[in-house]
């Protein structure tokens, strides 16, 4: 697991280009939108297709990404129980 | 009765760094293929959140107006119009790669939202809250020119009384290495700069240049913008016609030109054309610029730039100077002409003021 939340940490700093934040900075339970990373709306969308093209997880229902993208403790949990790549 | 139309500030992120007075003092000769501008820090006027999203073109363009309207101390244009031939390539390419990498699936939304080419002009209105006119013109190397027409013509008639226009393109690889091919720009081991141009193409560039226009004349005006003129094609055999109508419409005679700024950009199929604009004024002093801008869609922007600082320090720095003949009296008007390989002509007037 704790392989997954630095693999991950990595791709979302790449994938969201975030200047000047190293995996370090980045705690696993802060979290992801408002305060933490202070990420928006066209981060959620970014991070939904990280998922499905990643990990080959296909999010159908819009209310699970507030739960799933809290942290990225809930993340990588839903990650590692629903990849199927 | 029309206003008149001033230069009351000027913001620039070129090859030669941003815009200042001396820029054309320590200015260099380029003479690589490709010439990125060199890039301000960006942190003071663009917050991280939003900085990460946004490629070269962006940047440069908000850092530029920004520039432009502190200098004429504005600070929410009543528009905003910018010139692009290109747009933000950078992004376009991200995006249509992405659709080339993952067979048309997980098309994320940035680099689509990032690489139309109105996004420089949106960014920049959302970022001063400026709800006005928003305009951005797409037509190749006439693109600033159109743009400039535009807010000529709307502060002429009183519509608007200050307004941002500007010009930007920026280099991306792909674009790039395509216009190597077709031999459009120099190959990447040729070190020759205008001048000195034996081989086809061009060196090219990137940048952002802003102008802040108003119809009143301030402490930090530059020169008034008097008129614009631009032609889609204009044979080189029709060109002193096309010339003497645009100085018949102005009432002024060649004689009264103190200068010219000109487009050289050492490809002949363009060059042959301002040889022969020369001509037409043998007592003008000939300057030039894409020698240190490099050249791109907007460049003229960057000549526009240095035509105004001219005519406000009413001196030509030797690095503008094409020829080394100067003005025969106190500079006053000088007129721009840019087209490349003999389409898209543009013809800016501007006098000292």
């Amino acid at each position: 697991m704790a392989e997954l939340k630095e693999e991950l940490k990595e791709k979302i700093i790449a994938v969201l280009n975030l200047e000047d934040i190293a995996v370090e900075d980045i705690n696993d339970n802060d979290p992801l939108f408002g305060e933490g990373l202070g990420l928006d709306s066209i981060d959620a969308l970014e991070l939904i297709v990280l998922m499905d093209k990643e990990y080959g997880i296909k999010l159908s229902d819009p209310k699970q990404g507030k739960t799933i993208f809290e942290s990225i403790e809930s993340m990588s949990a839903y990650i590692a129980e629903n990849r199927t790549k | 009765m029309k206003n008149n139309v001033f230069i009351n500030g000027i913001g620039a992120v070129t090859a030669q760094g941003i815009w200042r007075t001396e820029l054309f003092e320590e200015a260099s000769e380029l003479n690589e293929a490709v010439n990125h501008a060199q890039q301000p820090s960006y942190k003071e006027f663009i917050a991280p959140a939003m900085s990460r999203r946004m490629s070269r073109g962006i940047k440069m363009g908000i850092y530029a107006a920004q520039q432009a309207l502190d200098e004429a101390e504005v600070t929410v244009p009543d528009a905003i119009i910018t010139g692009t031939g290109l747009g933000c390539s950078e992004d376009s390419e991200k995006f249509l790669r992405n659709i080339l990498d993952n067979q048309e699936e997980f098309l994320t939304p940035t680099s689509f939202i990032q690489s139309t080419h109105n996004t420089v002009a949106a960014q920049i209105a959302l970022r001063l809250q400026c709800k006005g006119y928003n305009f951005t013109y797409v037509n190749r190397s006439i693109s600033f020119e159109s743009a400039l027409l535009d807010a000529l013509l709307q502060l002429q008639q009183g519509e608007e009384e200050h307004i941002l226009v500007g010009g930007v393109d920026e280099v991306s690889d792909h674009t790039f290495r395509l216009l190597q091919l077709i031999e459009e720009v120099k190959a990447s081991d040729t070190n020759e700069t205008v001048k000195t141009s034996v081989t086809p193409g061009v060196n090219y560039g990137e940048g952002a240049t802003f102008f802040s226009l108003g119809v009143q004349k301030t402490r930090s005006s530059y020169a008034e913008l008097v008129d614009i003129h631009i032609q889609h094609r204009v044979d080189r055999a029709e060109l002193p016609d096309f010339v003497a109508q645009f100085l018949e419409r102005n009432t002024l005679a060649a004689a009264d030109v103190d200068a010219l700024l000109l487009g050289y950009n050492g490809d002949s199929a363009s060059d042959s054309y301002y040889v022969a604009f020369e001509a037409l004024f043998p007592q003008a002093a000939s300057l030039y610029y894409k020698h240190l801008s490099g050249q791109y869609d907007a460049c003229s922007a960057f000549g526009l730039a240095a035509a105004a600082s001219v005519l406000q320090q009413r001196h030509i720095p030797s690095r503008l100077k094409w020829k080394d003949n100067t003005a025969p009296g106190p500079l006053k008007t000088v007129l721009l002409y840019n087209q490349l390989k003999g389409k898209d002509h543009a013809l800016t007037l501007i006098r000292a003021c």
